[in-house]
């Protein structure tokens, strides 16, 4: 937002000194921390990549075009995130609550191919307990969909919020904050699906 | 002490509600301060106790007092409580009580979530001391309470090597206390970086703020890391993931990275705030202003970022090997470069001033003298070749103390001795004081020093028991009487908090002729702090509008400066002022309660998880929804 007082967050506004509000201030620090959650997981991951003592393992499994199709569902959500933004931003909450539902929906979506992914690997013997590979890929990539649901959790709040009234045109913040962690999901995302699908796997 | 200062608190107006009840539902920086105090003083006992019963096992050779099982268990609680459990959380309860007062604020930016912090804590304190109860007849000596040390290094905390609950309750216990570190971290980082009064600008913040915002950065980075390591562990010991079994090709290697790179800053998130409050109180008994205030300030941020890239220092044994080894050796001599420049500084504080000795001042004094000791002996582990001589002998043990506890504790007390009468308005008895110190100083150097001894001849930690003729009994005696040398010490400190509240006679506002602006409002503060937000002008700012300086630079008095620039409390309350303060709220408790429900449905029985969440979950949504200020 380059323009300092919007019309929509005016009136609600305390003076802070870095001009940041508060609740954004403490959204850009909790993704910072996740930043390095989400590390320590990949890290992981990438030790252990070639460590493997017994399959199946990633190349035996990894369906490059079934997950693309599914990352770049993803990566729309985030279109349709910013389009919610601008829409109580212009105070248009029918807009607005057409968006959130799309994102969640996106996000949904998302996940239901997460669900397929893990079934079908579990079905191919991929356990926790078979090998690293198990270990390393479901929980990292369990972690990111645990991230995307609780996304979705709060987008349906927000649509719900606006159904009853308790989110107006003066809360864009609010839809702000759910954005910022949004893309945030999504970029993580994007790293996850080079780091652990697009390297040529082991 | 709660109630008694939750009485001091009432008894002057402070506050306008008393009563458990209002304790619970709190949201007041200050009052969360004095629970965070309370609570970690009560699990200083405990960890202080654990102590005892370490050092009676090891008083003499071949003792029989704790069976080896019982004594690992008991050190590892030990180390666990006194690191995350005592020092942590009453550094917590300093930022609580300080910073909003130092910078100007009427609370934190966000008091629910200040509240959950504490309440998240105190589920996460509780859980972990619970697990003594988890291996049969505690008064059997049958203790269920984890032992892999504090460190606790995978695979050995795997089911297979340490079977029972204990390791489940200390991986799952930490993490909840994580969630209580990072949700302050967030909070104290807001707070300083959004609510300073107007003219506070970054470099007229006192030490202390600003160490606390270094240290809110290295809980916010650092925090993470250890939950990674921690959720690890518990797929591995719940679901049978294989992260650290080495039969599936798992790394033992990879827990040491994980948790020392959380564990390095971990030590720096220890020392910083101590080293804040011994920035503050120093030039009070020395009526000089801080030396050098921006190296102060820049060797506490370069201390921060350094933090981050010395962690395997930790791990020279482990065959990393010489290129390795050299690296982290040579960034670990140079963390010492800043810290240097602190310990420096503070002596070019106290040269020429006119100290007065008194007990904040001789705690700070200890803290430089031992915490010196204790720095240099860490030099000495960087070292490679050194270290492999050191690594797991009571050398390493010593060396710890002496920075944790010369260092850490004695800056605390040296803060509790100094803000005491602000949040009570009763000054400590400073004949008590002093044997407390003495008391302490005296046994804290025979309990450690003769570690170091110990340590170089040899003596491997974390061993129940030790052979008759290795000449190691005099000095493990002489360790032991140390330690309940300073057990004595901290019945005095005890008597001495109970006495000085008894008494009527009350201070003023600022009886140390302070220099921040906290002594420029009542003792104890209004609940909404400053009745008008002050314009700051320059760092010490309090100080400036009540001295002038001559020719020679020499203070003069302002007149008609001192006690008249001081805020009055004419007893009326925020709401009667026109002053917006946040409501009181039992949501953030609610949530707290549901981790600890989680953690104890994933140790016996899954679908309490489901409860535990929905109880999380009702908290967070009324919390969402319910209004956040009057």
């Amino acid at each position: 937002m380059a323009h300092a007082v919007s019309p929509a967050t005016h009136g609600h506004t305390v003076e802070t000194n870095t001009g940041l509000d508060n609740r954004k201030l403490l959204m850009w620090l909790f993704l910072a921390s996740d930043c390095l959650f989400f590390g320590s997981f990949i890290a992981t991951y990438m030790l252990y990549r070639d460590r493997n003592v017994q399959g199946p393992l990633a190349k035996d499994l990894y369906d490059i075009p079934f997950t693309s199709v599914s990352s770049f569902v993803l990566l729309m959500s985030s279109l349709t995130m910013v389009l919610a933004l601008a829409a109580i931003q212009r105070a248009d909450m029918r807009a607005l609550r057409i968006w959130l539902l799309a994102t969640s929906l996106l996000g949904l979506t998302f996940l239901a191919g997460q669900a397929f992914e893990f079934t079908h690997f579990w079905e191919s013997g991929l356990t926790l307990e078979r090998n690293l590979f198990g270990t390393s890929f479901f929980v990292l990539t369990g972690f990111h969909g645990a991230h995307v649901a609780v996304g979705v959790v709060i987008l349906l709040s927000l649509f719900d919020a606006s159904l009853r009234g308790k989110l107006t045109p003066d809360d864009s913040l609010a839809v702000e904050l759910g954005g910022l962690y949004w893309h945030f999901v999504d970029i993580v995302w994007i790293v996850i699906f080079t780091l652990v699908y697009l390297i040529e796997p082991q | 002490m709660a109630v008694s200062t939750a009485g001091a608190l009432k008894a002057h107006g402070a506050t306008s509600e008393s009563g458990i009840w209002s304790w619970l539902v709190t949201v007041d920086h200050k009052r969360i301060g004095v629970l965070y105090g309370v609570s970690s003083f009560f699990f200083f006992l405990i960890g202080g106790i654990e102590a005892l019963l370490i050092r009676i096992q090891l008083a003499t050779p071949e003792n029989g007092f704790l069976d080896p099982d019982a004594y690992n268990r008991i050190f590892t609680m030990h180390g666990t409580t006194m690191v995350f459990l005592v020092v942590m959380p009453m550094s917590s309860a300093f930022f609580n009580l300080l910073v909003p007062l130092m910078i100007g604020a009427r609370d934190v930016a966000f008091p629910r979530l200040n509240a959950f912090s504490f309440w998240v804590f105190l589920a996460g304190g509780l859980l972990l001391n619970a697990s003594f109860f988890t291996g049969g007849n505690i008064f059997d000596g049958e203790f269920g309470a984890p032992d892999g040390g504090w460190f606790g290094y995978a695979p050995l905390t795997l089911e297979r090597y340490s079977g029972g609950h204990g390791i489940e309750y200390w991986m799952l216990g930490l993490q909840i206390l994580g969630v209580a570190s990072l949700a302050g971290g967030f909070n104290f980082a807001v707070t300083i970086l959004n609510m300073r009064a107007p003219g506070m600008t970054l470099m007229r913040m006192p030490v202390f703020v600003w160490m606390t915002l270094v240290m809110s950065f290295l809980l916010i980075f650092a925090m993470p890391v250890i939950a990674v390591a921690l959720f690890q562990l518990s797929f591995d010991r719940l679901f049978d993931a294989n992260f650290f079994n080495p039969a599936a090709g798992g790394s033992p290697l990879l827990w040491q990275h994980l948790f020392w790179l959380f564990g390095h800053p971990e030590v720096y998130i220890l020392i910083l705030p101590a080293m804040g409050m011994v920035s503050e109180v120093l030039p009070v008994y020395a009526r000089k202003p801080l030396f050098g205030y921006p190296f102060v300030v820049f060797s506490g941020v370069a201390i921060g970022f350094m933090s981050w890239g010395v962690w395997a220092h930790h791990m020279y044994t482990v065959g990393l090997g010489p290129v390795a080894n050299s690296a982290f050796g040579i960034t670990t001599v140079m963390i010492a470069v800043p810290t240097g420049v602190k310990i420096f500084n503070w002596l070019a504080t106290l040269w020429g001033g006119s100290i007065s000795f008194n007990t904040p001042m001789m705690f700070c004094l200890g803290f430089i003298t031992m915490f010196t000791i204790g720095g240099l002996t860490g030099v000495t582990h960087s070292m490679v070749p050194s270290d492999y001589q050191q690594q797991d002998t009571y050398y390493i043990v010593a060396h710890f103390h002496q920075v944790l506890f010369g260092g850490a504790l004695f800056g605390l007390f040296a803060g509790i001795y100094y803000w005491f009468p602000k949040f009570t308005g009763k000054l400590l008895n400073e004949a008590l004081g002093q044997v407390h110190f003495w008391l302490m100083l005296i046994g804290f150097n025979l309990t450690f020093q003769p570690m170091m001894i110990l340590g170089l001849m040899g003596m491997p930690r974390r061993v129940a028991s030790y052979p008759e003729d290795y000449g190691w009994d005099l000095w493990n005696m002489m360790a032991t009487l140390g330690a309940f040398t300073i057990a004595l010490s901290i019945l005095v400190f005890m008597w001495n908090v109970i006495v000085s509240l008894r008494r009527k006679e009350r201070v003023g506002a600022d009886p140390w002729d302070g220099r921040t602006l906290e002594w420029s409002i009542p003792s104890p503060p209004p609940e909404y702090n400053f009745r008008e937000i002050p314009h700051v002008h320059s760092v010490d700012d309090f100080w400036h509008r009540k001295y002038a300086e001559d020719a020679q630079g020499r203070p003069v008095p302002v007149p008609a400066g001192g006690a008249a620039l001081v805020e009055h409390d004419d007893g009326r309350s925020a709401h009667e002022l026109g002053i917006h303060m946040p409501s009181t709220s039992y949501f953030p408790l609610v949530a707290a309660i549901g981790l600890p429900i989680i953690a104890l449905g994933l140790i016996y029985y899954i679908p309490l998880v489901f409860v535990g969440a929905a109880v999380l979950l009702i908290g967070l949504y009324g919390w969402v929804y319910e209004p956040a200020s009057e």
